[in-house]
């Protein structure tokens, strides 16, 4: 019913441009995988490629474990939601979630059946006989995901399915499909650039940039333990300090800034430079300076984003740091222009690499 | 016309207008206006002109009917009015030519549309466009030697082994007319089809193959139906074109092909009948714009999916 999909050094090539470099991941039966990165990192190509509609200039693709090389989309058991969509519009809902099954020789009776049983499955009843004109944003989201439920997909590809919908209705579909996954069991591929909407489906993710997948692990290990500095700062807020390692022990390091010379877990530089990152959320504010990792600032701005406050500060040589103070009512408001102190847990801090990419 | 007055002030809309207006009605709605009155008149000596024997009639309408001729077509003999049949004929071959033009234009129009580098797209069209430049006589011309006995059609045929002896092409029936229409009016095929083509979402097509429909599949039920008001639209000037086309006939006929247009050039030229002439080309017009809104309402194509 679903297949495993595994990557081995796969690369592909659009002219001297290298869209993906090496791509090794093996995803299971089942799973939810994101892969989360900016326009351009290459998420989509690699999609593509599972689908299809690119052959791999290196490298294998296997689903279910049988190499796909030479199989054109028609021939590969994946199914692709595309970014628009793309509904054929001159035919009814029903003929729309059937195509699959029409162009398999399916008769006309059963497939109208099929196609009244799908739109239960998303939740779409009586709209069978509607244009697909006639349906708003999520409605026909959840057309095509019915349309490619259809064929028994034993992998589903989504390529940033909700980024045409507001807000409100894109959190709903995120559960939506979660649970959608959930109860058909079907292998999830989903391609974003949202980190909320990664964090908050996948199983894992795959973080990538410039065409390299920077870390594949679930959503907290990417969120709390990013392996450098572009992950940490695509997925969530940073405060970042820039300067040298000095004596290291016991994986703490004690790391030489501009701002004061600060500890801080040590990540795996491979003998490259590294910046210090810690989140906002773990940055303290206090009047008076904390034992170690302590910067004196001055609050340049407090901005009230109603489940949290974040704070704003400029420290005496001139870094931009921020903290994030829960709205729990007991934390007394620090003063713009006030004179603080920020600072942090050693274990909450890491000393990381930039992004891994190509010399 | 607000849009105008205030662009360009009253003096030169004005002129605009009356330009447009002389187009109109000097070039287009008099003459036919004159035509279609004369069509109804007897064709008298020049002295009886308004006499007692010119009044309206549709005799002129009715001449189509005169002299019968005996025909058979598969296996039934039947008698018809040469110039019936001469109608029919031209209704069928310009069918013939629309088809071809259409079987022609569709595959090139997507590969234009679709698949062709757009790198290489402007010089692929100026190649299409470039014969266009050449006048139409002399094109029918070209054709007329491409087709002769001893032409190069001939001979490469022969070369190639394909045929043991040249063929007559502009002796053979409409042939030689049909090949001739179809190269003169391709290109009003080709166009509309490629703009409707275009606008196709390729995510579409993609969409369908990757659902698993085979590449008939993905044309017959998402790039044909999307297509059809350009096809539509290709189909009616191919067929009209074609249908009221006289030049290519004449240059291109053989013997035994008559276009009714021809019947029509006859009627002006060889009787000196304007009168009988007009009631033809009126015929013509008529039975034409008759015979595509049929079309029309069989392929279930609205007129504003092709003005589009």
């Amino acid at each position: 019913m679903s297949a495993g999909i595994d990557l081995e050094n796969v690369c592909c090539d659009f002219g001297t441009f290298r869209a993906v470099d090496n791509a090794n991941v093996s995803i299971k039966p089942g799973e939810f995988f994101s892969f989360l990165g900016p326009s351009g990192c290459g998420k989509t190509t690699i999609l593509r490629m599972v689908s299809g509609f690119i052959e791999p200039t290196e490298g294998v693709i296997r689903i279910g474990g049988e190499d796909v090389r030479g199989k054109r989309p028609n021939q590969r058991p994946t199914a692709l939601i595309f970014q628009n969509l793309a509904l054929f519009p001159l035919m009814p809902i029903w003929e729309n979630i059937t195509f699959g099954l029409e162009v398999r020789g399916v008769d006309k009776a059963t497939r109208r059946r099929r196609a009244e049983e799908l739109l239960q499955l998303v939740d779409l009843h009586g709209a069978a006989d509607k244009m697909v004109s006639q349906l708003s944003g999520g409605q026909k989201q959840r057309v095509a995901i019915a349309r490619a439920l259809a064929v028994e997909p034993q992998v589903m590809l989504l390529d940033e399915p909700l980024s045409a919908l507001d807000l409100k209705l894109r959190q709903h579909m995120r559960a939506e499909l979660r649970a959608i996954q959930q109860r058909t069991g079907v292998t999830f591929i989903y391609i974003t650039h949202d980190q909320g909407e990664a964090l908050a489906m996948s199983d894992r993710v795959g973080v990538m940039s410039q065409g390299r997948i920077q870390q594949i692990a679930d959503p907290r290990e990417i969120y709390n333990n990013p392996v450098n500095g572009f992950v940490a700062s695509f997925v969530g807020e940073n405060n970042i300090f820039k300067g040298e390692v000095q004596q290291v022990a016991d994986g703490m390091a004690s790391f030489a800034t501009p701002q004061g010379t600060f500890r801080a877990r040590l990540g795996d530089l491979a003998g490259r430079d590294g910046k210090l990152y810690v989140r906002p959320e773990h940055t303290l504010i206090s009047a008076t300076a904390a034992a170690e990792n302590s910067v004196p600032v001055t609050i340049s701005d407090i901005s009230f984003e109603g489940n949290f406050i974040s704070v704003h500060a400029v420290s005496d040589s001139g870094a931009v740091l921020s903290a994030e103070l829960r709205n729990d009512g007991s934390a007394t408001m620090p003063e713009k222009g006030a004179k603080a102190y920020m600072s942090f847990d050693p274990a909450r801090a890491a000393i990381l690499p930039d992004a891994n990419v190509r010399s | 016309m607000q849009d105008l007055l205030r662009r360009y002030g009253p003096g030169l809309t004005l002129i605009m207008a009356l330009m447009v207006a002389f187009w109109l009605l000097m070039l287009v709605i008099i003459p036919n206006m004159t035509l279609f009155e004369q069509s109804f008149r007897p064709y008298l000596p020049v002295t009886e002109v308004g006499g007692p024997r010119d009044t309206y009639s549709f005799n002129n309408y009715l001449k189509v009917f005169d002299g019968s001729i005996e025909r058979s077509f598969l296996g039934f003999t039947f008698t018809i009015p040469v110039h019936v049949l001469t109608f029919w004929l031209t209704i069928w071959y310009s069918m013939v030519v629309t088809v071809m033009c259409f079987l022609l234009a569709y595959p090139l129009a997507y590969y234009m549309a679709k698949i062709v580098n757009p790198r290489s797209l402007p010089t692929l069209i100026l190649l299409l466009f470039i014969p266009l430049w050449v006048s139409e006589v002399l094109r029918a011309f070209a054709w007329w030697i491409i087709l002769a006995f001893r032409g190069p059609l001939n001979w490469l045929l022969l070369n190639l082994g394909l045929i043991e002896d040249p063929i007559r092409w502009t002796n053979m029936g409409y042939t030689g007319v049909v090949i001739g229409l179809v190269y003169t009016y391709v290109l009003f095929m080709l166009f509309p089809i490629y703009n409707a083509i275009q606008s196709l979402d390729t995510n579409q097509i993609e969409a369908a193959e990757d659902l698993g429909a085979p590449w008939w599949k993905i044309h017959w039920r998402i790039v044909l139906p999307h297509s059809k008001p350009g096809i539509a639209s290709g189909s009616v000037m191919v067929f009209m074109l074609s249908a009221g086309s006289l030049l290519v006939p004449s240059i291109l006929g053989s013997t035994t092909s008559q276009w009714f247009t021809q019947t029509i050039n006859q009627w002006f030229n060889d009787a000196l009948d304007w009168n009988t002439a007009s009631a033809y080309a009126f015929l013509l017009l008529l039975l034409c714009t008759l015979f595509v809104s049929l079309a029309m309402w069989v392929f279930r194509v609205k007129l504003s999916d092709i003005a589009k």
